[in-house]
């Protein structure tokens, strides 16, 4: 093991990783808000869009985040629209979190008895104030499991970023081998990296599990 | 003669195609009386309830507020269902709101009313009911009968022109019944006009200036209550009356 290999280049490292979780920030709010659009689109029952958001939600599910990468930064330029890495990278994750969320989304809202609408609806609530005021609130706080899971796997899934030519740890990884053949120290500080920002995240999300499982609204 | 406020004709209703659960009901209601329905389970009486609000959608038929027919728009709904409380047997208060967020809710975003003036009125309703030292808890600490007692004050802190309670202590252990039928006798002594779906024969005697007894989707009785109790006056209301006493079974 070559330590003065790792040392020296640490900075790469935290560097690429600082980019890693910018654009993981980025791809996670996109995809909650992506995800949140999607759920009130099918609670209000809009005629076409939920149609829209079905095969969306089918696609982005079904397909591997790298191919639709592929199609982001080398299909789109062909069509005229050329992304960054950045960019494609972000709308990526984007694309496949906001699926997944949708589905968190779901899940809590069914977990709503429907009686829960009408009383609000008796009361003279519109659809659109029961979806935000009453029914969201409670999925959400049922949700949060899922939202966590989510968050991981997204932060996991940017290891695909480099093929799309972005600096993130694994391209930075790949660099290092590719240039001193110092394969196990870029491999070692790849996994260290990956532990260091998601270890944190995991604890974080299992403390809040807890939180809102016994919360509960006063009990 | 008091003005009518709700008034039904021919309301149709059946779900998925299957034989009417309500037929061609006509049926209205004045200002300041209270109407209890009653009849054996899957009668249709909570979904005759339910058809007032539209929560469940009607095959046919008209129902007119103040003399004018409803509009079931989306946009217009909300505006009805406003004049129109409704309280439910499982009481249906929203758990992430606290007893006064939830009593508060629906005047300040639905009526845009003045915020202190509701809480002021929030408050002296729940404590009319008995709950004010509870304004501040989530509904899971509240008791079954503080809950339903909660649910009242949210409808009615509305105005609304009538109140729809269904079965409402259905859900309650026995002791809890009374505190909440109290709330409602004297609701009714105050004038509000009340349409009542209850299973307790001597709550409906008491509070009842008509009563109605709902059998296969259809009225079948319509009169007041010392009748319908006394000498109903078809064969099935009289079996529907037995039921509840007895000693009644020792003959079979």
């Amino acid at each position: 093991m070559d330590l003065e290999f790792i040392s020296s280049h640490i900075p790469m490292y935290v560097e690429a990783a600082g980019l890693t979780v910018r654009i993981a920030i980025y791809g996670i709010i996109g995809a909650l808000i992506v995800g949140l659009i999607c759920s009130l689109i099918k609670e209000l029952k809009l005629p076409v869009l939920k149609e829209i958001v079905q095969i969306y939600i089918e696609l982005s599910r079904n397909t591997p985040l790298l191919i639709q990468l592929f199609f982001l930064y080398f299909g789109l330029p062909k069509l005229g629209i050329v992304l960054s890495s950045k960019a494609c990278a972000t709308a990526g994750l984007i694309f496949l979190g906001g699926s997944y969320m949708a589905e968190g989304f779901r899940t809590g809202i069914d977990s709503v008895p429907q009686i829960q609408r009408e009383s609000a609806y008796s009361l003279g609530l519109t659809r659109e104030q029961t979806f935000f005021r009453i029914i969201l609130p409670q999925a959400v706080a049922t949700s949060v499991p899922v939202f966590c899971a989510n968050m991981i796997f997204l932060i996991k899934e940017t290891s695909v970023f480099s093929a799309v030519a972005l600096a993130d740890l694994m391209y930075v990884t790949k660099d290092l081998i590719g240039l001193y053949y110092n394969t196990d120290e870029a491999l070692l500080m790849l996994v260290i990296a990956y532990l260091i920002i998601l270890l944190p995240i995991s604890l974080v999300t299992s403390w809040l599990e807890r939180r809102v499982r016994y919360a509960g609204f006063g009990n | 003669m008091a003005e009518t406020i709700l008034e039904v004709s021919k309301l149709t209703k059946s779900f998925d195609g299957g034989s009417a659960v309500l037929n061609e009901i006509n049926f209205s209601i004045k200002k300041g009386e209270v109407v209890v329905v009653v009849g054996s389970s899957g009668c249709g009486k909570s979904t005759f309830l339910r058809c007032l609000n539209f929560l469940e959608q009607i095959d046919s038929g008209e129902i007119l507020l103040d003399g004018k027919k409803i509009d079931i728009s989306a946009k217009a709904l909300p505006k009805y269902r406003e004049k129109i409380g409704m309280v439910f047997q499982s009481y249906e208060l929203f758990p992430h709101k606290t007893v006064l967020e939830n009593v508060m809710l629906a005047p300040l975003l639905v009526q845009k009313r003045n915020k202190a003036e509701v809480k002021a009125e929030a408050e002296k309703l729940l404590a009319r009911v008995g709950v004010a030292e509870k304004k501040d808890m989530y509904p899971r600490q509240l008791s079954g009968g503080q809950k339903q007692r909660v649910a009242i004050v949210r409808s009615l802190i509305m105005h609304p022109e009538v109140l729809l309670l269904d079965e409402i202590t259905a859900a309650l252990d026995p002791e809890m019944v009374r505190e909440v039928l109290q709330v409602v006798l004297e609701l009714a002594k105050e004038g509000m006009t009340m349409l009542i779906v209850t299973h307790e024969m001597d709550f409906a005697k008491a509070v009842a200036d008509r009563v109605i007894f709902l059998d296969q989707g259809e009225i079948i009785e319509e009169e007041p209550p010392e009748i319908f109790f006394g000498e109903p006056k078809t064969e099935r209301a009289k079996r529907f009356l037995n039921t509840f006493h007895y000693e009644a079974l020792e003959d079979k």
